[in-house]
């Protein structure tokens, strides 16, 4: 008791605030806390003073004014009509397209190319060092602009596709590759489509059920079952059956086309030069094989015509009521007591079409008309954010390989496992818990590096929201608020997604 | 007690921020330069020289405002924008003013907070498009690829000129007019679209600039001109008087060539004598010398003399006066009077 007299035993004094290890730490967690909230607030105030001083105000109104500009990639319907608000989803749904096929791309690229890297072939390898080396190493806006450039510049324009033009388009005249895009057969739903995709669903369970049967079958008797062909097989076979029986039965009906101003049983022809001269309006459903067919019929008759897109049968109705429209085509099963006043079916008719039809491009006055068009801007991106990161991808990939231990290939060859099953079976999942953490930070790296799109005029939500809008609305902060909401919001589902996964994969210890 | 005195300081601190942001003129003073926004390159308007000396219609206006503030015309920052960065890039203060044919609409003056010093260029938007298509007409389009600036007016016509006239178009953004042209020269668009002013500086440099009509439509009225801030009338006078000065000067025939011996002694007219500084106090009332806008002209010499030395008939870009020709003449260049 007395010889410890020199240790403070009560008594707190201020200096051990400093001095004390028991204490300084908190003091200088305080302090730090203090000075980042002194920083945010005078952030904030001097934001504040200086929009009043602008004389600028804090609202987000001007997500519900009218936006005034076009966009051209819209997942969704747009037009210059519609809000700001809509034009930063129509960017936010192209960045999630982008951000998805890229991500799948890169995956594959980068999953090839680490494998590959680590190829017993010596060019193989080789070849692959040189990708991630070459990809990893150059600016990723380099490699946008430069794939874009090499699309728009080596490409032939759309008129060369003309008589003499020296272009012709490739797979059966079925796919144009020209410097503003790839035009690819545009798929269309007819009658049965639902069917034929309620088939493929349930067989997509199929696929889910038998692999787990082949699982389990192995487990209790070590049989191994064709789970790769069963696989491949239900995945085609009751689709492409289904298809072949809805084609056959709902897909030869015939159905009428009906015109208003029109005398019984005129062909489309007289049609054109008679009443319809002044102007044909059609009424269709966008997408639908109905709308292709009478399409081609009002072609094949050298037909010039205006689309008015409707919802349904019943839209189409009522908007050659409203006058809108006078040429529509109509199931034979439609009560003509509903039909618009003074509508007479023309002597032609359509084919209702099959379950599913593709229409083909064709070139029409400027550009390709019908198909799909794959937008150079959106190719080159996609290709370069893809290659970009998969060089990425590909080192982590390596890595993980290299983390296992090479006993466990040499234990499975030993058990006389095929070194393709080897890979798949032994290595990868165990490599998996390796390589997952690391490939979320770049797939969360390529979603936001999606945000370069405007160099190559790809309307994401930083050329709509963060671009154009800000732009016309002089919303800066608000918009930029929001752009960086938005990235924050996706990458935490992405990064929470890829954890969930992360933790299925990962190595259950006992 | 502690918290009342850390937010008075903030606030302080948050007004002198605003403060410092208002007097324009003491800040470009101060830097002995003039930051002013300009084109990334636009024949005739705005374009670095082969020794990388910026020149053009628009530059001129820096080169005046700079000669009238700072009393030499070269002491300017020339920092280019683009359409999408030019107002934030005003508004943030990184310029003092942006000549870069930016056109005066009623929400730019309003909403985004700017004034505009006057109207340098009346303009319209037309379109370009090759021969070769056999396109006599705006309203042929239909189906076209347009190329089209991004974060410009020309954005909005065109939506609205197609929306109108109820065809359809494909339009294809672009940052810059190099990109433009570069994507319009490749067939990535079959049209390109911007100030009629615009094509014609643009189609000057092309290799076969007979291979490229204009079409005959003009879908839109472009005033363009200099812009400031809102909330510094100080600067926004400068700028405006500026501009007003070179225009006074082609009336009146004060030219780069005579404008020194003009300025040397009182003349017959008063106004000029004004204008130059010989009689009144001009100069003072906008915080400036008396010389202010004999060095304004003395940079680049009259509004016509800019027109025809960078943009004019006797240029590749040929550009009529037009509507850009002194009110005498016919035309809407008109300057208040200087009294
Ligand atoms: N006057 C329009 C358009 C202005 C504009 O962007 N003009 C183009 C072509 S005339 C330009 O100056 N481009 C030069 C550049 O890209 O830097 C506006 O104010 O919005």
């Amino acid at each position: 008791m007395t010889t410890t007299s020199d240790v403070p035993k009560a008594g707190f004094r201020p200096s051990q605030l400093i001095y004390d290890t028991r204490y300084r730490s908190l003091t200088i967690q305080v302090i730090a806390f203090i000075a980042l909230m002194l920083g945010l607030s005078w952030l904030v105030s001097n934001t504040i003073a200086n929009l009043s001083a602008l004389g600028k105000d804090f609202d987000f109104g001007f997500l519900g004014q009218r936006a005034g500009y076009d966009i051209n990639q819209r997942l969704i319907d747009y037009d210059s009509g519609s809000t700001h608000g809509r034009a930063a989803l129509v960017g936010i749904l192209n960045t999630l397209l982008v951000a998805v096929l890229g991500c799948t791309l890169a995956t594959i690229l980068g999953v090839l190319a680490g494998v590959l890297r680590l190829s017993k072939n010596w060019i193989v390898a080789k070849l692959m060092a040189v990708y991630v080396e070459g990809f990893r190493n150059i600016p990723l806006l380099l490699w946008i602009l430069l794939i874009f450039a090499l699309m728009t510049e080596s490409t032939p324009q759309p008129r060369d596709f003309r008589e003499g033009g020296g272009a012709s388009m490739i797979f059966g005249d079925s796919v144009a590759i020209t410097n503003r895009g790839v035009f690819i057969p545009a798929p269309h739903w007819g009658a049965g489509a639902g069917i034929l995709l309620a088939v493929f669903l349930l067989s997509l369970v199929a696929i889910w059920a038998w692999r787990r049967h082949a699982h389990k079958v192995q487990e209790q008797t070590g049989r191994i079952l064709p789970i790769g062909w069963g696989t491949l097989g239900l995945l085609i076979l009751p689709t492409a059956l289904a298809f072949l029986v809805l084609s056959a039965t709902m897909g030869r009906e015939r159905q009428p086309v009906y015109v208003t101003g029109a005398e019984a049983q005129m062909s489309l022809a007289d049609y054109a030069a008679g009443p319809g001269a002044q102007g044909m309006n059609v009424c269709a459903v966008p997408g639908s094989t109905e709308a292709l067919n009478l399409r081609r019929l009002m072609r094949s008759n050298e037909a010039r015509f205006n689309l008015v897109a409707v919802e349904d049968n019943a839209a189409a109705i009522a908007a050659a009521e409203a006058g809108r429209c006078n040429i529509m085509s109509l199931p034979g099963s439609v009560d003509p007591a509903t039909l618009p006043a003074g509508a007479l079916a023309l002597s032609d008719d359509i084919a209702r079409g099959l379950p599913v039809e593709f229409e083909r491009p064709v070139l029409g006055g400027f550009n390709f008309e019908g198909g799909l068009q794959l937008r150079n801007s959106l190719i080159a991106l996609w290709l370069a954010l893809s290659l970009y990161t998969g060089a990425f991808i590909a080192e982590n990939v390596r890595g993980g390989i290299l983390a296992v231990s090479k006993g466990q290939t040499e234990a499975a060859y030993a058990l006389g496992i095929k070194p393709s099953r080897t890979m798949r079976l032994v290595i990868l999942p165990q490599a998996l818990r390796v390589i997952i953490p690391p490939m979320i930070s770049q797939y969360l790296n390529l979603t936001k590096n999606s945000s370069l799109a405007i160099a190559v005029g790809y309307m994401d939500v930083r050329s709509t929201l963060g671009g154009i809008t800000i732009n016309q609305t002089g919303k800066e902060l608000e918009g930029m608020l929001l752009l960086g909401l938005f990235y924050l919001v996706t990458s935490l589902v992405i990064s929470s997604a890829m954890n969930l996964y992360n933790s299925r994969v990962k190595l259950k210890e006992r | 007690m502690k918290k009342s005195v850390l937010f008075g300081a903030l606030t302080v601190t948050g007004l002198a921020a605003g403060a410092t942001q208002a007097a324009t003129l003491d800040d470009v003073k101060e830097r002995g330069e003039l930051n002013c926004g300009v084109v990334t390159g636009l024949a005739g308007f705005g374009a670095p020289d082969a020794n990388g000396v910026w020149e053009g219609f628009d530059v001129s206006v820096c080169r005046a405002v700079a000669a009238a503030v700072l009393g030499d015309p070269t002491a300017v920052n020339f920092v280019p924008t683009t359409g999408q960065t030019r107002f934030t890039a005003l508004a943030s203060g990184e310029i003092d003013m942006l000549a870069r044919n930016t056109t005066w609409t009623f929400s730019r003056d309003t909403d985004l907070k700017f004034d505009f010093a006057g109207v340098n260029y009346y303009d319209g938007q037309g379109f370009i498009v090759p021969t070769e298509l056999g396109v006599s007409s705006a309203k042929d389009l239909d189906g076209a690829t347009v190329c089209i600036q991004t974060g410009t007016t020309t954005e909005l016509n065109l939506a609205d000129f197609f929306r109108n006239n109820n065809i359809s178009y494909e339009p294809v953004p672009v940052e810059t007019n190099a990109e433009a042209q570069q994507q319009y020269l490749a067939g990535a668009c079959d049209a390109y679209t911007t100030d009629a002013s615009g094509l014609a500086a643009t189609r000057a440099t092309f290799e076969n600039p007979g291979d490229h009509v204009i079409l005959p439509e003009i879908i839109s009225k472009e005033p363009l001109g200099p812009l400031v801030r809102h909330g510094d009338n100080e600067w926004g006078d400068i700028v405006r008087w500026t501009l007003n000065a070179l225009i006074a000067a082609e009336e009146f025939g004060v030219t780069s060539a005579n404008v020194n011996e003009l300025a040397s002694a009182p003349g017959t007219n008063p106004e000029v004598n004004r204008l130059l500084g010989t009689e009144g106090e001009l100069g003072a009332m906008i915080g400036l010398e008396n010389d202010w806008a004999k060095r304004a002209i003395a940079a680049g010499g009259n509004y016509g003399e800019i027109f025809e030395k960078n943009i004019g008939e006797n240029t590749p870009i040929g550009l009529a006066r037009g509507l850009n020709a002194q009110w005498t003449n016919g035309g809407l260049i008109y300057a208040p009077p200087f009294r």
